[in-house]
């Protein structure tokens, strides 16, 4: 029982990071963004072949899965995206799709359709019980890397100046905007950090999620759960989501294998029927 | 009066449409070895109708089009499975199945911002799609829906494997769905649909029922992917979880864009373009024609798809005729999330 709920909080987790990105994406700028994922894949295959071919530790890889998919963003945003602001939403959803096909196959054709696997170093694999209670290594150390992740951003959000113009930049881009705060810079700067994320959520994820080139497609929906249900307005809402999310989707296929994902998507349209924009937002 | 007479202009074909589905029953006639996949371009092509009439004409962006596609052929092959063979029975069956299904759905659907109608058709799509994976016993679950038998049409015309019956079977349901789909955007319950998708506030205020009228456009596609999904059951005899997957949804918006929606033959020549495309795609890397399908696609929206489909429309119609309205639409606008 308890592993159950240590499992899913460390899931949980997992997918707040994964999902972080999009929900600023989203928040900010309105933009659909389903190929976020892609993101993910990058720092997950990152990852996997720095470990593989040039031996590189698994925690080094960590901040390199990071950067290498922060920058993708970055280059990716100023080139592409920024274009497609202001277009129907419509617009997004296509582009972003495509960018999904692409990136799927391309990773098809280079790396090939199997299932990667990541080496985890042996400190990291393994249990240890605590009172009574199995703990894996790797959930622990998710949740410590992830907890202090979410820390560190609701610090940065609520606390410094960047973050106090990113939620004037949320609350109403053209007041903003009127009162001389770089939108767009500030916008730049976030998806850069969001897909950062992501592909570090990636690169920690592939071991419990597994890692395969249809991996934005497959989690697409979960990251899209997190972020209709959490809400665009700050980190609480996401995580809150999250939480639940992860949750609710490894004790649904402890005590009922048979219901597979059904759980979680019930329990999305549900909670959408009742609060349409969201666990956590003001209804503008 | 003038009203009327602009409604009855709206009504009258153009040579250029005659011309196209007259080209069509040719093509019945001369491609007789390529009459499968002519088939599959006119199921297609009902399908991206039906998508057309949602969000063409009324503005809702839906990523789980498929569900009713899905449970179109489902229920079409279960029931030609176990209770009777005889295909325009079943068809009837599929399509009420789906507008049931669709009407159910339709107040989960029609209430929130866009951002929530697509996770919304988004869910659906999947939970019908997991439950056909998981009611192995019904559905057959991944293995897909076998023994399904099709009685010959009117008890003359055996589905055979060259596929010629199912074209033409397929074609003459796409022509008739099509003839009354024009109908409906033609009439002054379509011109309300339009307002509605340009301005959902100004059209409450001159008196639209707005929800209502959702609803009812709503069922109606979905009674349209219903039929689509069912002539594909029945021709080729078979179902498959893919009939639910999310490829599919993404497919039939895909399509449309491709065709422009809002005037109802964007479905169609989106459905040819994007079968030939595949077709050629995949001759040259059978496994990664999802790539230039993205490519596609990219290009498309950092182009413009409005001004790509406006000039095609300028070359066919000629000057006469108003331009297709602007695919999209302001009602699909980014400020409402």
């Amino acid at each position: 029982m308890l592993t159950i709920l240590f499992d899913g909080v460390a899931y949980g987790m997992l997918l707040f990071v994964l999902a972080v990105g999009l929900s600023v994406t989203l928040g900010l700028m309105n933009f659909v963004n389903l190929a976020h994922g892609a993101f993910a894949m990058a720092g997950g295959y990152i990852t996997v072949v720095l470990m593989s071919r040039y031996g590189v530790p698994f925690v080094a890889c960590l901040p390199v899965a990071f950067l290498a998919a922060g920058a993708l963003g970055a280059v990716l945003e100023r080139t592409l995206y920024r274009r497609l602001y202001d277009r129907p939403h419509l617009d997004h959803v296509l582009f972003s799709i495509g960018i999904v096909f692409m990136a799927v196959a391309a990773v098809d054709y280079t790396m090939g359709s199997q299932q990667q696997n990541v080496r985890l170093p042996p400190w990291l694999s393994g249990r240890f019980d605590v009172a009574g209670v199995g703990i894996g290594r790797y959930r622990a150390f998710l949740i410590a890397i992830c907890g202090a992740l979410v820390v560190a951003l609701q610090l940065v959000v609520s606390r410094t100046r960047f973050g106090s113009r990113l939620r004037a930049a949320v609350d109403d881009r053209r007041v903003a905007r009127g009162l001389g705060i770089p939108v767009d810079a500030i916008f730049a700067g976030t998806f850069a950090v969001g897909s950062g994320l992501a592909g570090l959520g990636g690169a920690l994820g592939a071991e419990i999620l597994g890692l395969d080139p249809t991996f934005p497609l497959k989690f697409m929906i979960y990251f899209l759960i997190v972020v209709t249900v959490g809400g665009t307005r700050g980190i609480v809402g996401p995580f809150v989501a999250a939480l639940v999310l992860g949750l609710a989707d490894v004790a649904g296929k402890y005590y009922v294998p048979a219901s597979g994902v059904f759980v979680i998507y019930t329990l999305m349209i549900a909670i959408l029927l009742v609060r349409p924009q969201g666990l956590f937002a003001r209804p503008r | 009066m003038r009203v009327a007479a602009a409604f009855a202009a709206r009504h009258r074909w153009r040579r250029a449409e005659i011309a196209f589905w007259v080209f069509a029953f040719v093509a019945w006639a001369v491609l007789s070895r390529q009459a499968p996949i002519g088939n599959e371009i006119a199921i297609l092509a009902l399908f991206a109708l039906s998508l057309d009439l949602i969000l063409g004409y009324a503005g809702i962006v839906s990523l789980g089009h498929a569900a009713f596609f899905g449970a179109g052929a489902y229920a079409a092959g279960l029931f030609a499975k176990h209770l009777s063979g005889d295909p325009l029975l079943g068809l009837a069956v599929a399509a009420g199945v789906a507008t049931v299904l669709d009407f159910a759905t339709s107040f989960l659907v029609l209430r929130g911002s866009d951002l929530t109608r697509l996770m919304v058709t988004l869910g659906v799509a999947l939970v019908l799609g997991e439950i056909a994976n998981k009611a192995t016993t019904i559905t057959g679950g991944a293995d897909g829906l076998q023994g399904v038998v099709i009685a010959p049409l009117f008890g003359l015309f055996a589905f055979d494997l060259t596929g010629r019956t199912a074209f033409a079977y397929s074609l003459v349901v796409l022509l008739v769905l099509f003839v009354v789909a024009r109908r409906i955007v033609n009439s002054p319950f379509g011109a309300s649909l339009r307002a509605i998708r340009d301005n959902p506030l100004r059209a409450a205020a001159v008196g639209i029922p707005v929800r209502r009228r959702l609803v009812a456009i709503y069922t109606i596609a979905a009674t349209y992917a219903g039929v689509a999904g069912a002539l594909l059951a029945q021709t080729t005899q078979f179902v498959s979880l893919d009939a639910l997957a999310f490829d599919r949804s993404a497919d039939v918006l895909l399509m449309l864009v491709i065709g422009g929606p809002g005037w109802l033959y964007g479905g169609i020549a989106g459905a040819l373009v994007f079968k030939i495309a595949q077709d050629v795609f995949s001759g040259l890397t059978p496994q990664y024609w999802h790539f230039w399908l993205g490519l596609v696609l990219v290009v498309l929206v950092l182009t413009g798809r409005e001004r790509l489909h406006e000039r095609i429309a300028r070359l066919v119609r000629g000057r006469r005729g108003a331009v297709p309205v602007p695919p999209g639409g302001d009602a699909v606008r980014a400020d409402r999330v």
